[in-house]
């Protein structure tokens, strides 16, 4: 028992180094999934009909197929086809982040829709242009309401993270299986990861959390329902 | 056409249709400055689409619309450059609901007329202060009541200094208690001279502030005139059973209330 709790405390700065990789992947997708994921919604809601059949079309590609699968066919296939020889973490976090905007899309495309048509009408009477409108009215609203399902996003792609093992990414997961590895003692060692998932998921719910209340419409009923 | 210095906005034959219902079938009218123009007609006769028409946010699939002489249809200057003259206020307020009711009225004045922030919070508050308000200035539209709303949306039309104002219904999403207030703030406009074109259900109010009644039926004029000609001497019996039936609903006059 003794040796277990000093093996993973000597183990524990190789591995909090690997929950910075993951931070930095989860960041960097949640990131570049939200700047693409913006104007796609926006693109899906008031764009023409090819611009919201392209990313119909996007949004299929990138839902229908395993994560793995999205991995190895960009990092072994389209990434070493076109010669980029992009790291694994930089292949990563586009992976993932291309993956992320098409869920992000969609959760930021259901708050879009769910404002009232009255919004846009409102904007465009004092002669705001659509750009205009979507940015100083229609954005600020459907952000906030996408914050629960944004923080939904953010777990799942914290999970999803750690499949990145299987490209060599040094991500807590493939530390761990070093350790584990070296010292025929996995139960402990994955513990030990599991505990810091555990950790970063709370953490970052229990931020955005902090983050909707902060942003919260007063009067608006966004918080607990009384019926 | 142009030759009228006096007419703000002029509406010419506008047509429109959804699939293949016909809404519209060729209404035009002109408003002199200064000038009520109040519309009434039985529902579903294209009333708000005809408002929506003129500052197009619908687009009529025929017609023209004029304001002061400058062509608004088929034109090559931007729409938004017109939308900006031309003061809307919705039957559902339409408040942006992230704003404060101060917010909702600068957010047009620095985005559109690029008014450097502080003269917009000043003259939103002024804006404010005229309907009453100022008190409500940091609320945000969930906090206010029906008729608060629809004062801040009035507001929020009028701080844009427009040639015009449109009014879609502005009482009919309203309890009772609250549609005197907003009447009143229009009827205040009225009297300081604000040209505007008014669809209602109110028709003691239409009676008091109009300068011409225009009755629609079926996508068209059926008949238009000042209030005591429709009520008093109609020419079509349609009309005056339709203003009957409506003063019974709707009561008398404002000053009832």
């Amino acid at each position: 028992m003794i040796e277990n709790f000093l093996m993973i405390y000597q183990a524990l700065p190789y591995l909090l180094k690997g929950s910075l990789i993951t931070i930095g992947l989860v960041g960097g997708a949640l990131f570049l999934g939200f700047i693409i994921g913006i104007p796609m919604a926006v693109g899906q809601v008031y764009g023409s009909r090819f611009i919201a059949n392209l990313i119909y079309f996007y949004v299929w590609f990138f839902r229908g197929l395993p994560v793995l699968v999205l991995l190895f066919l960009f990092y072994f296939g389209l990434f070493s086809l076109l010669r980029l020889n992009l790291p694994a973490f930089t292949a990563a976090i586009l992976v993932l982040g291309l993956r992320s905007a098409a869920y992000q899309s969609q959760i930021f495309r259901g708050s879009i829709q769910s404002l009232g048509e009255g919004q846009m009408l409102a904007a465009r009477s004092l002669g705001m242009s659509k750009i205009q409108a979507i940015w100083n009215i229609i954005l600020p609203q459907a952000l906030r309401i996408s914050i629960p399902g944004w923080s939904n996003e953010y777990s799942i792609i914290l999970k999803d993270s750690a499949v990145t093992y299987a490209i060599g990414v040094m991500e807590i997961l493939t530390r761990g299986n070093f350790i584990a590895t070296r010292t025929y003692k996995p139960m402990p060692v994955f513990l030990t990861c599991a505990l810091i998932f555990l950790i970063l998921t709370y953490g970052g719910v229990k931020i955005l959390d902090l983050l909707e209340k902060k942003v919260r419409i007063p009067g608006y009923t966004f918080g607990r329902k009384e019926i | 056409m142009q030759s009228d210095k006096d007419i703000v906005l002029e509406v010419e034959d506008i047509h429109k249709k959804y699939r293949e219902e016909k809404i519209l079938k060729g209404v035009s009218f002109k408003v002199k400055k200064g000038e009520t123009k109040v519309i009434i007609g039985p529902s579903g006769t294209g009333k708000s689409t005809l408002l929506r028409c003129i500052n197009q946010l619908t687009i009529p699939d025929k017609g023209r619309v004029w304001l002061e002489g400058e062509e608004v249809t088929h034109t090559k200057k931007s729409i938004n450059q017109f939308r900006q003259k031309i003061g809307m206020v919705f039957q559902d307020f339409n408040l942006f609901d992230h704003l404060t009711a101060l917010g909702n009225i600068e957010i047009g004045l620095v985005k559109v007329k690029r008014m450097d922030k502080d003269k917009a919070r000043q003259k939103a508050m002024e804006e404010l202060k005229q309907v009453g308000l100022e008190n409500q200035a940091y609320l945000y539209p969930a906090q206010l009541s029906g008729g608060q709303k629809q004062r801040v949306s009035i507001a929020r039309a009028l701080a844009m200094d427009p040639k015009v104002m449109l009014f879609d219904e502005p009482t009919s999403a309203l309890d009772p208690e609250l549609i005197g207030e907003v009447l009143e703030a229009i009827k205040n406009l009225a009297i300081q001279g604000m040209t505007m074109v008014l669809v209602t259900h109110e028709i003691g109010f239409a009676r008091s502030v109009a300068n011409e009644i225009i009755f629609i039926e079926n996508g068209k004029i059926l008949e238009s005139g000042s209030p005591y000609k429709l009520f008093n001497n109609p020419e079509y019996e349609r009309t005056r059973r339709f203003l009957k039936k409506i003063t019974e609903l709707y009561g008398e006059s404002i000053e009832k209330r």
